[in-house]
Parts: C-alpha cells; sequence; structure tokens
C-alpha cells in the first residue's frame, strides 16, 4: 500500500479519542439537552406473557409536568419493527414474521414489552406519571426456553406461528453427511447448551428526538452502532419518513457489543411523539431496564454429532440446534443461528460433509440477537467442544486430532457455503503451545495436585466469517439490506483532512486507526487527520460497525477514496510541474516528477486545488474532496488457536483461569495496541460466557430472575488472569489493506477453551458433562454426580 | 426517588426524637437505603441522617473488649491500628465488605439494623458474641438478629456503639456470590472467654450460629475437625448461585478456612 514506509502502519500510536474520553469530555446522548427538552419513561410490561385488556391512561395525563401519554391504540398504523434477513425454511416457505409493535397492541409478550410512553417535563414527574398509567392484564402462561417452546401444547407466542417456529432451516448435504456417519469408525455426541448472555454495555441504550417545524423534519441523537442503518430502518420501515427529513447522530457510544445496532421501539416511538408533542423527548435507559429490554445474545440448544474414520479424519459433523428467537424478530435476529452460525461449522477442518438444522424459536423473553461474535461463538463451541470430546474417547492428543484435520490448502471451499481465501492454522497453533508452555503443563498439574487442586488444558482452534459482507451473497443468503462500506477524504484547503466514515466507533479506536491510515498514504501527521462519524447529515451512506467489519470494510473504502485522492492530486501536480501526469510518483508526501528532484508536496498540491489560480480548470475540477464505496468480494476470515489453563477447587466448585494464551491471524494489523486492547476484551467477555454470565428466566413466572449485577455475573478484573496474545500473520487477498478483523475473536475462540480445559480438569473425577457458566455451584455439582456415579 | 424530607440529626436524642415524631427511616451510610430509594423500593417521607452525630463514631480498646461507635465507616475499622491489633478478623471482615466506595460510606450500625442476610456484619457481631449497645438498652448478640432485615431493634431505638470481647483466636472466611460478591456463605470462628463460637451468614434467611461446628471445634480446634462436620441443608437459602446442599457443604469448608487463618 505504499505507506509502511511512512513508519505509521503497524504503530501503537495511543488512542487520540482517549483524551477526551478520559478528561469527562466525551459527548454521549444523554449529555445532550436541547432547548426546551421533556423526558420519557416507558410504562413496561410486568408479565412475560399476557393480554393487554385496558390501558387506562386519564389519571398519568392528569399528573403534573405530563406533557404526553401515548399507547399502542395511538400509533395504530404505524408500522412494526423491520427484520432484516429473510430466512427460508426447508420446505421452502418464508420465516413467520410476526408484527413487533413500537408499543404493545392488545398483547405483552417478555417482562419489559414496552405498553406505554409517558412524556413530562422533568424526569421525575414522567416516572411519577407512569406509575398512573393503570394497565389491566390477562395473564398468560410463560414459555422460556427455546427447547420448550417448540414441544407440543406449549404457549403460543404468536398466532401466525402456532408451534412457535420462526423458520426450520437447513445448510449444507443431508444425503453425504448420512453417508459420511455410515463409514464412520467413530461417532462422537454431544448435547450442548449455549447460554443466554445480557450485553450490558457500560453506557445504556439512550436517544433524544426532535421534530423541527421549519423544514418539517426529524433530528434523532441515539446511542447506536450505525446510524444510517436505523434511519434507514426506522424512517422507510416503520414511521414513513424520507431519509432527507430524518437525522440520525449516534455521538459518542459507550459500547454496543451488538445490542446498539437494532432498531428498538423506545427511540422509534421518541422520533413519532416528538412531533406530536412539539417538543424534544430525551430517554435514558435505567441498567434494570436495559437487562430487561436489550436485546440479549446466544441462547441455543444443540445436539452435535461427528463422525470420524479410525485414524480421527472428521467424516461429517451432524447438527441440529434450537435457537431462541425472544419474543420478536429483532433486527438481525433470524440471522444469527443460521447464515452467521451454520456456515462456520467446518471450522479450521477439511469435514467434507457437514448438515446442519436449525429451529427458530418464540419465547416470551427478551428478543435475542447479535452480541459480541453473533453466532461465530455458538458454532466455535459446538465444533471445539466435541473436537475435544473427539480426542478424548479417541485417546488422541488435542493439537494432534486437530492437526490431522487442518485446511492447509487455499482457498477453500467448505461444506457450508464459505469459501476461506488464506489462513495458517498449523502457524498460530504452534504459536500458541509455545507461549503456553505446553510442555510444562504436566509439572504445574502435579504442583497443582499437591495443594488439593485440579488443573486441565483446553484448545478451541476457531475461524470466523468477518468483513461483513459480499451484499450480492448476502443478498442471496436473505439480507435486506446492502453490506458496503462509505469513506469520504475532504482535503482542506491547508493540507489536513478531514475523514467521513460510515463505520462508527464505540470503542474500536477507529479516529486513531484510521487516521493512521490516512497519514501514512498521505505523508501528513495523524493530527492533521480528524475522523467524523456517526451523524447521517456529515458522513455518505454507511454501513455501521458490527462483524469485525470497520477495517476490513470501511477501511478498505478509505484506502479507495485515498486512491482517488492521489491520482487527483498527480493531475495537479503534473501541471504544477509541467510533467506528464504519468511521470509523477507520490511518496512521503511528495508528488515528484520521476528521476528528478522536482517535486510538489502534498500541501502545495491541496492548496492549488482550493486557489486554482493555475490549474486546467479545462480539464480538471477544482476541490480536493473524494468519496469511496468498497463493497468486498468476499467475507475475512480471522482465526487463531486459543489455549486455557484453569485450577479448580474442589472443596467449592471454583474455577481459576491460571493460564491464558491467544495466538490470532487478524492479518495485517495497523495498530498492535488497538488490536491487543479488542483482544483482551473479547476474552474477558469470552470468561463471562464460560464461567460467570447467565441471563436466567423464571421457567414458571417468565420473570428475568438475573435482572441486575446482584444476580447477573459480569466478570470483574481480579476473575481474569493475565492474557497471553500473539498474532501470525497471513494477509487477506481480497481487500486492499491484507486485513481481517479482530473485534471478535477474543469472545469466540475462547469460551470453548476455558470450557474444555474444565472438562480436563474433571475429567480424572468421572465428569462428563458440564454447560455453560461453569460456575462453582455447578461445578460443585457435577463432582457431586460423578462421585455418586 | 421520590420526594422525601431530610433531617440533619445533632445528637442521639435528636435523632431518636425526630424518628419518633416522623416515623422515618435512619440514614446511616446510605448503601442499602439510599439504593432501594433510588429504585423506588423504598419511600420514607423523612429520612434522618446520623452523618453529624458526634458520640456516634469512634474505635476504642476498653481493657478486654473493643467498641466501635455505629456510625464507623467500614474502611475506619479495616485500617484501625485497634482493630487490627485486638482482633485482626474483624478488620479483615471489614476489608473485605462490598468495594472500596462502599467501605468508604458505609456503617457498622447501618448494616447491623438493615441485617442483610448476606451482609458480613452479623456474622462478626454475633461470632465473637458482641453487645450492641442502642440509646435504650444492651442487647446480647444471641438476642440481636431476628430474622431475615429483622432485629431487636423498636422504632425509635438507636445503635450507639457495639462492643466486642477481644477473643483468643477469630477469623472470618467469605465465600462469595460469583454475581453480587455478598457471601454466598461467610463464616467467623473464635475461640472466645465464653467457649467456641461459629457464626454463619449467608446461607440462610439470617445470620445464624453452627452449634455442629462449635461442638466439633471445641473438642478440636482443627480444620479437619470443622470440614468433617455435615452440616444440614434443611432451611438453607436455595437460588441461582447455590443450592441449600452446596451451602451447607460451603459452611463447613469455610469453617476449616476459617480455623486455618484464625490467629
Amino acid at each position: 500500500m505504499g505507506a509502511s514506509e511512512q513508519g505509521l502502519i503497524g504503530q501503537s500510536v495511543k488512542r487520540k479519542e482517549d483524551v477526551r474520553f478520559l478528561t469527562g469530555a466525551g459527548q454521549y446522548t444523554d449529555d445532550i439537552t436541547l432547548p426546551r427538552q421533556t423526558y420519557a419513561v416507558f410504562v413496561r410490561s410486568p408479565h412475560a406473557h399476557a393480554k393487554v385488556r385496558k390501558v387506562d391512561t386519564s389519571r398519568a395525563k392528569a399528573a403534573p409536568g405530563v406533557v404526553g401519554v401515548f399507547t399502542g391504540a395511538d400509533l395504530e398504523g404505524v408500522g412494526g419493527l423491520p427484520c432484516g434477513w429473510l430466512i427460508t425454511s426447508l420446505d421452502g416457505t418464508p420465516m413467520k414474521e410476526p408484527p413487533h409493535p413500537v408499543l404493545a397492541q392488545g398483547k405483552v409478550r417478555y417482562v419489559g414489552d414496552r405498553v406505554a410512553l409517558v412524556v413530562a417535563e422533568s424526569l421525575s414527574q414522567a416516572k411519577d406519571a407512569a406509575e398512573l398509567v393503570d394497565v389491566d392484564y390477562e395473564v398468560l402462561a410463560a414459555v422460556v426456553s427455546p427447547a420448550d417452546a417448540i414441544k407440543p401444547g406449549a404457549p403460543v407466542v404468536h398466532d401466525i406461528a402456532p408451534d412457535n417456529r420462526c423458520y426450520t432451516w437447513g445448510l449444507g448435504d443431508k444425503a453425504a453427511t448420512e453417508a459420511a456417519f455410515a463409514k464412520a469408525a467413530h461417532v462422537t455426541k454431544i448435547d450442548i447448551v449455549n447460554n443466554r448472555l445480557i450485553p450490558n454495555a457500560i453506557e445504556p441504550r439512550a436517544a433524544n428526538a426532535s421534530y423541527s417545524r421549519s423544514d418539517d423534519s426529524y433530528t434523532l441523537y441515539v446511542a447506536n452502532q450505525n446510524p444510517h442503518v436505523e434511519r434507514l430502518l426506522m424512517g422507510a420501515f416503520v414511521l414513513g419518513l424520507p431519509e432527507h427529513k430524518l437525522r440520525v447522530i449516534a455521538p459518542d457510544v459507550g459500547g454496543g457489543f451488538g445490542s446498539k445496532i437494532f432498531l428498538y421501539g423506545e427511540e422509534t416511538a421518541l422520533v413519532w411523539a416528538s412531533k406530536r408533542v412539539g417538543r424534544p423527548i430525551k430517554w435514558t435507559g435505567e441498567r434494570s431496564e436495559a437487562f430487561l429490554s436489550d436485546a440479549h445474545g446466544r441462547d441455543h440448544v444443540t445436539h452435535a454429532e461427528l463422525a470420524l474414520d479410525k485414524d480421527g479424519k472428521f467424516l461429517g459433523l451432524h447438527v441440529k440446534t434450537i435457537a431462541s428467537m425472544g419474543s420478536y424478530l429483532s433486527t438481525f435476529g433470524s440471522s444469527v443461528p443460521t447464515m452467521l452460525y451454520a456456515t462456520l461449522l467446518a471450522g479450521q477442518y477439511t469435514t467434507p460433509a457437514i448438515w446442519a438444522e436449525v429451529i427458530g424459536a418464540f419465547t416470551t423473553t427478551s428478543p435475542v440477537d447479535a452480541y459480541r461474535g453473533a453466532g461465530r461463538p455458538e458454532a466455535t463451541y459446538v465444533v471445539e467442544r466435541i473436537v475435544h470430546q473427539a480426542a478424548v474417547e479417541m485417546g488422541i492428543p488435542q493439537d494432534e486430532l486437530r492437526r490431522r484435520n487442518f485446511i492447509r490448502t487455499f482457498p477453500h471451499q467448505t461444506p457450508v457455503a464459505l469459501t476461506y481465501d488464506t489462513g495458517d492454522y498449523d502457524a498460530s497453533m504452534n504459536k500458541a503451545r509455545e507461549i503456553a508452555d505446553v510442555a510444562g503443563f504436566a509439572a504445574r498439574k502435579a504442583e497443582s495436585a499437591k495443594r488439593g487442586k485440579l488443573r486441565g488444558m483446553g484448545y478451541s482452534s476457531y475461524i470466523e466469517a468477518c468483513g461483513l459482507a459480499p451484499s450480492n451473497v448476502a443478498g442471496a443468503l436473505g439480507a435486506r439490506a446492502g453490506l458496503f462500506e462509505a469513506g469520504e477524504i475532504r482535503v482542506n484547503p491547508t493540507g489536513s483532512v478531514s475523514v467521513f466514515t460510515g463505520s462508527h466507533s464505540h470503542g474500536q479506536g477507529h479516529e486513531t486507526t484510521f487516521a493512521q491510515i490516512v497519514a501514512a498514504r498521505l505523508g501528513i501527521s495523524v493530527d492533521a487527520v480528524d475522523v467524523v462519524h456517526g451523524d447521517t447529515g456529515r458522513i455518505p451512506f454507511g454501513m455501521g460497525t458490527y462483524g469485525s467489519r470497520s477495517l476490513s470494510v470501511g477501511g478498505s473504502a478509505i484506502v479507495k477514496a485515498l486512491d482517488k485522492i492521489v491520482n487527483k492530486g498527480k493531475k495537479i501536480a503534473a501541471h504544477l510541474l509541467e510533467a506528464a501526469e504519468g511521470d509523477i510518483e507520490f511518496k512521503d508526501g511528495k508528488f515528484t516528477v520521476a528521476g528528478t528532484d522536482r517535486s510538489k508536496t502534498f500541501g502545495e498540491v491541496a492548496l492549488t486545488a482550493y486557489v486554482p489560480h493555475n490549474y486546467p480548470l479545462d480539464k480538471l475540477e477544482p476541490g480536493l474532496n473524494e468519496t469511496a464505496f468498497y463493497d468486498p468480494t468476499n467475507f475475512t476470515y480471522p482465526a487463531g488457536t486459543h489455549i486455557c489453563e484453569v485450577e479448580i477447587d474442589p472443596d467449592t466448585g471454583v474455577v481459576t483461569v491460571a493460564k491464558f494464551t491467544a495466538c490470532d491471524d487478524f492479518g495485517n494489523i495497523i495498530n498492535p495496541m488497538i488490536v491487543e486492547g479488542q483482544v483482551h476484551g473479547g476474552l474477558a467477555q469470552g470468561l463471562g460466557q464460560a464461567l460467570l454470565e447467565h441471563g436466567v428466566y423464571d421457567k414458571e413466572s417468565g420473570q428475568l430472575l438475573t435482572g441486575s449485577y446482584m444476580d447477573y455475573a459480569m466478570p470483574r478484573a481480579d476473575d481474569l488472569p493475565s492474557f497471553e496474545v500473539a498474532t501470525t500473520v497471513t494477509p487477506c487477498t481480497h481487500n486492499p489493506l491484507g486485513a481481517k478483523g479482530c473485534g471478535e475473536a477474543g469472545a469466540i475462540g475462547s469460551p470453548a477453551a476455558m470450557m474444555n480445559a474444565v472438562m480436563d480438569a474433571l475429567a480424572p473425577l468421572g465428569v462428563r458433562h458440564l454447560d455453560m457458566p461453569a460456575s462453582p455451584h455447578r461445578v460443585w455439582q457435577a463432582i457431586q454426580s460423578a462421585k455418586k456415579g | 426517588m421520590y420526594a422525601f424530607e431530610l433531617h440533619h440529626a445533632k445528637s442521639v436524642a435528636d435523632a431518636a426524637a425526630l424518628l419518633a415524631k416522623t416515623g422515618g427511616k435512619a440514614l446511616a451510610g446510605g448503601q442499602s437505603l439510599v439504593a432501594a430509594m433510588k429504585l423506588r423500593l423504598a419511600q420514607p417521607g423523612h429520612v434522618v441522617d446520623l452523618s453529624g452525630v458526634a458520640e456516634l463514631k469512634g474505635i476504642r480498646r476498653e481493657g478486654d473488649h473493643v467498641t466501635i461507635g455505629a456510625m464507623t465507616r467500614h474502611a475506619e475499622v479495616a485500617s484501625s491500628d485497634v482493630v487490627k491489633g485486638a482482633i485482626p478478623a474483624l478488620a479483615a471482615l471489614a476489608e473485605g465488605i462490598g468495594d472500596r466506595q462502599v467501605r468508604n460510606m458505609g456503617t457498622l450500625g447501618g448494616a447491623l439494623a438493615n441485617n442483610d442476610p448476606a451482609a458480613d456484619w452479623p456474622a462478626g457481631v454475633l461470632g465473637l458474641g458482641a453487645t450492641v449497645v442502642t440509646n435504650k438498652r444492651k442487647i446480647a448478640a444471641d438476642d440481636f438478629f431476628k430474622g431475615m432485615y429483622e432485629t431487636a431493634l423498636g422504632a425509635d431505638e438507636i445503635i450507639v456503639s457495639v462492643s466486642f470481647p477481644v477473643p483468643k483466636k477469630a477469623a472470618y472466611a467469605k465465600f462469595p456470590n460469583p454475581a453480587s460478591r455478598f457471601a454466598l456463605v461467610g463464616v467467623l470462628v473464635a475461640q472466645t472467654g465464653s467457649g467456641v463460637r461459629v457464626a454463619v451468614t449467608g446461607a440462610a434467611s439470617a445470620v445464624f450460629r453452627c452449634k455442629p461446628i462449635e461442638d466439633a471445634l471445641a473438642k478440636s480446634w482443627t480444620a479437619a475437625a470443622a470440614k468433617a462436620v455435615k452440616v444440614s441443608a434443611t432451611d438453607l437459602n436455595s437460588d441461582l448461585h447455590g443450592s441449600p446442599a452446596y451451602r451447607a457443604h460451603l459452611v463447613s469448608v469455610m469453617a476449616a478456612r476459617a480455623v486455618d487463618a484464625a490467629r
């Protein structure tokens, strides 16, 4: 890319955005208060499942300071929240898409479902008035587990899906897989649950919506990962607003992890109501509301079988998963356990035949959608847990069984739709084993045993498909949106640069990474580059941040725009230097006539573009401002090996992660410090899933039992070991940066490594099965059950 | 939070009079009350703030007792040389409560009056056989804790201080709830002038003394003796984080660990 000579690529430049974050100068949605501001509170269902017989708002409307009270009845005729991905069932029928109302229409389907919106002069007045909204419920039976939901006689969540099935979908070759099992020397079977997780971004969801009578337009500030997607979905599908009349601004956002991708009813109701009350309305979710109403993650029940030949070569994989959709289809809820899950079931292996069947089930719980990794952690968990179990059953060392099945020739077409472009799985496995000091494990295990502790080691050789996504491929698979990214480079007359990107930054450090790319290419300082994102009024139409796509897709759009800037700059320089355009070289911030010392600096060329006194105006427009859209030709495939070592106290069941090594291949890396930070964060979330976190609803009442930090165990600093993080590099073959993405790898790869380590530690006691999270109580119970035989 | 009237008491007598007159709630460190008020789970019309009452503060050694004022913050107990010298178990217990912010605000008296079933202080007070001194009387620890969030305190009765007899040996061992880090099971073991005492918090609806372990340790003050006791799971708490059987098991394990740590 002609940039490494600038010394900026591959440097751990300190994060530019941290100055404002660490000094309290960030501007989050809740920090924004508009003239004549009003405040909103949502009345939420206390029941998991109920008919709403009557909502009486008369007392609330009469309460002090109340500006407006709205219910589902006020929103009749307003569209429902759309689902962005159509999944087609095996029988050819489209998935069942029940209406997802902005405010409940006649029925509530989870604890926290929105019933009414109360708007008042102050937040406390809104809260007081919300208590005066009288709702007459007829309580219905709840069903919280996806496996229970599809049983005959289960309470029906939506009339259009009387069996609670959104879809029954499949991927792969069923006949080939059955044939593979028929000739297997060994079959390993496993039943696993992928535990429901609650996202818990540090900034809760928030919105501030206003309507301007002067130009009949709306402005929405919202804690969101993709403002253009938010605008498109809300404007076109729900409220019937044209794009130019709705500006969506996602200012500083305190973490998303997927949960802020989606269009929610809260901000939609605010935009709608802002015109009705004629004043801006602000809502900031409280932590309790976040637990109840943010889209949750995971929640799969899976049976898997792996067929092997006598040498441990994988012949076929059969997976049957029941995945919770929750109560309604969230924006990408349908695609997570299908397109983002079953397509990854080959893992790093040559498994020739795979058949995956997924039932999407409606339950009376918060909607389930993408959460860091989205489908890929679930796939990795299935593959790596069953591979671990197969190795144990066949008496083959964990690394050896994996190596016998690694893909080594690329490109590689898997039996589940994807084509891996490149990778070197031996390299990451070898490096991880070296750093993890696998050779010293036996001694460490013996030392633990002396202290009465059980030590175990577990592997996870994961792969993910990132860089979402080739729009045509995604479209053929049911996506209802494009998945390109946009970037605009605006060179200012005095040579500073503003970069406008569709990739939103909510913790990822784009303002630094993207500035490094631009500064390196143009030969200017990082401080001369500002990155602008998160405002549909300022940036080109972009698709936002999720699926570890920002660098590989958003960064590539910036590179393409930079190409255009440099090409135009060459034309201007050629004119100034009275040389042929083809003879101009651009390097280190200088346009030079090849083979001479005649040159113009980037700054001189920029100034000339805006002060075109000596300029080829007959052939070239003035200005230096270019936009590019980049649509990837393939997914990217970050992969690696994680090795976890745990120590278990059999007296209490406490699992301590003694050592954790992650060796990842993210392709080319722009800022190693930021990448390491992303890996650490992902690993913390992976550890949370494996050992601590579990969103649990009461089976009978449907109440969320883990509705606060009193019962939902978030990882704390002292739960984490000092992670050993390393990388290997095979550059992505199809984007100009050679980058693959690093945002989700930690959360994708690590839970399986941790649970395999737990299983390894407990194996001598005869424990055969344990589901996440491996909490002290569960581990202790598993040990007691094993003792009883 | 609902609107309420805040009163600043100048003395214990003033506080008692305000409580009697308003029927309000006493505010100590506010680590439970204020959180409940913010969630609108508690809605006192009047709140009587005790933070300005000088006679409720301070830590002093009085012969074979350590007396701690009710408004003494957990962090003050944890860092007190008097407490660390006389009853290190108590300093360690205070150091393990909540987080730094909680320890800098939360108070001994507030924790005892609230009597949360998973709080640490009740185990310290009951395990050491302390005496709770109020504006009206002295209450032995064995008579103070009545049940979940229930104590022997009357409506306008205020804890002034707690007097802890210095034990021969003691330690507190806590097994934290993985989510809240309150005690899933916390056990204080002590060799006192009046024999071995073992108090358990977190495991049941309120703190209790575990007689079988007391008996076992009276015979043999060893970790093995404590661990060998099979504690009954009857009436123990059951939730996501632990069954009654698990909690019963942890009582023995934590008692054994406390014995090992006792000094």
